[in-house]
């Protein structure tokens, strides 16, 4: 039937239909039969991914397995140091099903961040970082679960490297040889924002905010499904599978309505070096390819991205832009953000929307969220804090959902 | 000068750093092509330019994948010098350009571009990271890249009057998050165990990675090794 058609023609046809994945095919080589090989040689330890899981196809057709409990929480520097209630969100939806966790201080960053911005590392440090964060996982019996985005997709291009490069495993064993520490790699390498995907059905069964009424426009992350772009997980359901799922399919879920946008595939504008010391990239990237374009486009409530960077990029780049009269004031928040709100979260024991600058006052209201109310709440635990009658926040302070809005 | 669409020439370049001698260049370039992710990150260039659309840098700077991959190809010494010295810090690292249908990695290039600049000392990029040692020092020593109490109104004005009401607030508001591992904390992103820390720097030591810090600024090095030696002596 399409023979008759041109080339274009074709293209069309065939991207009118939900892509059809066998992995038999794929254009990029599968590294986890290395993986296996090293294992059987005695050359790494290979961490299984613990049971239950659920496996999700990934780009060209392997499935991916997602643990669901017992899971090592390999921390993100950004969400830790400067959106907290990012890292908070993922656990409170964790504890909301009693699911078994480990909050490590064993663990480092991935420094990649750093390594990305100056370049002041090198393989080899980067690799023995990587495996020593993995060996300490080990150690405790959870499974790691990347909360960066950037780590995520720093460590598989790290694994691609140790699996590839004997003199880079070698070195990197000597170096764990020094702390008593095995090479440890995981039979996958889990980004948080799969588990959130692998969980959404469960969430909206405890839904207790109605999001019907939100447009939203989504920010996939670069390092998610640009490094080591066969590991990010696609659905055919979700964009006809032309782009990944995660994220949009939770929105979709919560009953969100997701708006598409031109410049999807953009960088936010983080630039890992410029985001810190040259920002006057980072700030016209992230409003005029990203914001101003999404505001031009669909008028979106709120945008939704899953790494640290992008919200940091996208929500502190606006500020400044009001001066120049550009369209701006679109709220930013992670995807397990969104989904603990729906089930009811505290808006700031454990979203912590305080910490994001760009006004996500409309964005509450119009979900018909007194947040005045919770922040009075929120602002007497700070007073108690303050006079020293109460030392923090705890999670039983915050575990419990609350009907936002009744 | 940077590159543009006016001075670029698509035969070899012409010497525009002549203090630098060929033998300098061609033995930085040997050192970029001696990295073991050397081979991984480039197959040849079809000129399509798909790096070049999906780049943020390139819609910002006088800045080229496609010339990073082609220069590297051609094995073009004086154009990667060129790159080394006048291209490298524009890159944002996002990767959007390994879309390369050849599966050519230009960003990755670009690390490797940016050690070899680093371990050799070239000017250009310590001035490229003046203002960023503090997050060497950070990351090196804490194990965090970034903590709460950076977030300060001198370095972040463009972010508006929150980092005033933050940086205010940042005591209290530290408490008031429900996690073990991060509450109450605010020079570091979360609670790291002190031993965890002495493999780091095990790591920083045994793996070359002072020496790069050696050559981009000596009393950042100092610094770091006394703390982390004594650190270490100390066990």
């Amino acid at each position: 039937m399409t023979e008759n058609l041109t080339t274009v023609e074709q293209i069309l046809e065939r991207k009118s239909h939900p892509v059809v994945r066998d992995a038999s095919v794929a254009p990029t080589h599968d590294m986890h039969e290395l993986l296996l090989e090293l294992e059987a040689k005695g050359e790494i330890i290979l961490q299984k991914v613990p049971e239950p899981y659920v496996e999700f196809t990934t780009k060209y057709g392997r499935k991916k397995k997602i643990p669901i409990e017992h899971t090592w929480h390999h921390k993100s520097c950004g969400h830790c140091g400067h959106i907290p209630g990012y890292a908070s969100s993922i656990l409170w939806l964790h504890r909301q099903f009693n699911l078994d966790y480990n909050d490590p201080t064993d663990q480092t960053s991935c420094t990649g961040w750093n390594y990305y911005a100056s370049g002041a590392s090198n393989a080899v440090g980067q690799a023995a970082v990587m495996s020593r964060n993995f060996a300490a996982a080990y150690e405790t019996g959870y499974f790691p679960m990347i909360h960066c985005g950037t780590s995520f997709g720093h460590y598989k291009e790290i694994r691609e490297q140790l699996v590839h490069h004997k003199e880079l495993r070698d070195e990197v064993r000597r170096i764990l040889d020094k702390m008593g520490k095995p090479l440890v790699i995981p039979e996958e390498i889990v980004h948080y924002s799969e588990w959130v995907y692998a969980m959404r059905d469960r969430f909206v069964e405890r839904q207790l905010v109605d999001m019907s009424s939100i447009t939203a426009t989504v920010h996939p992350a670069c390092h998610y499904y640009k490094i080591i772009a066969e590991d990010a997980i696609y659905d055919p359901e979700i964009y006809g599978g032309q782009r990944t799922a995660v994220v949009t399919a939770l929105l979709e879920k919560l009953g969100i309505n997701v708006a598409d946008y031109s410049t999807w595939f953009d960088c936010c504008g983080f630039g890992f070096r410029h985001v810190l010391v040259q920002r006057d990239f980072t700030r016209s990237y992230a409003v005029l390819r990203k914001i101003e374009t999404m505001i031009n486009e669909a008028n979106p409530d709120v945008t939704i991205t899953h790494d640290t960077g992008c919200v940091t990029t996208l929500d502190k780049s606006q500020f400044a832009a009001k001066a120049h009269d550009r369209k701006v004031g679109v709220p930013v928040l992670s995807d397990a953000q969104v989904a603990a709100l729906a089930m009811g979260a505290h808006p700031f024991r454990v979203v912590q929307f305080h910490w994001h600058s760009t006004d996500w006052r409309p964005f509450l209201e119009k979900l018909g969220i007194n947040w005045q109310k919770y922040w009075d709440e929120f602002q007497g635990d700070l007073d108690q804090i303050r006079a020293g009658t109460k030392s923090g926040i705890t999670w039983q302070d915050a575990d419990q959902p609350i009907n936002l809005t009744a | 000068m940077p590159t543009t669409l006016d001075n670029w020439n698509p035969g070899k370049a012409e010497n525009r750093h002549p203090e630098a001698t060929y033998e300098e260049k061609e033995r930085l370039f040997l050192e970029v092509k001696n990295d073991v992710r050397y081979k991984d990150f480039i197959y040849g260039c079809y000129e399509c330019g798909i790096c070049v659309s999906a780049c943020p840098s390139a819609r910002f700077y006088d800045f080229s994948p496609r010339v990073i991959a082609q220069a590297i190809a051609r094995e073009d010494v004086e154009r990667i010098y060129d790159i080394i010295t006048e291209d490298i810090w524009n890159c944002a690292q996002c990767f959007s350009c390994v879309r390369c249908p050849r599966q050519n990695n230009p960003g990755g290039l670009v690390t490797i571009l940016r050690e070899v600049s680093l371990k050799n000392g070239l000017q250009e990029s310590k001035d490229a990271l003046q203002g960023y040692s503090r997050v060497i020092y950070k990351v090196m020593l804490k194990g965090n890249q970034v903590s709460p109490d950076m977030l300060q109104p001198d370095f972040f004005p463009d972010w508006g009057p929150w980092v005033q009401d933050f940086s205010q607030n940042m005591h209290v508001w530290r408490k008031a998050i429900p996690m073990d591992s991060i509450r109450g904390l605010t020079d570091v992103a979360w609670r790291t165990d002190r031993k965890t820390l002495l493999e780091l720097y095990t790591i920083w030591f045994e793996s070359g990675n002072m020496d790069i810090i050696k050559e981009l600024d000596e009393s950042l090095y100092d610094l770091l090794t006394e703390v982390m030696q004594e650190e270490l002596e100390e066990g």
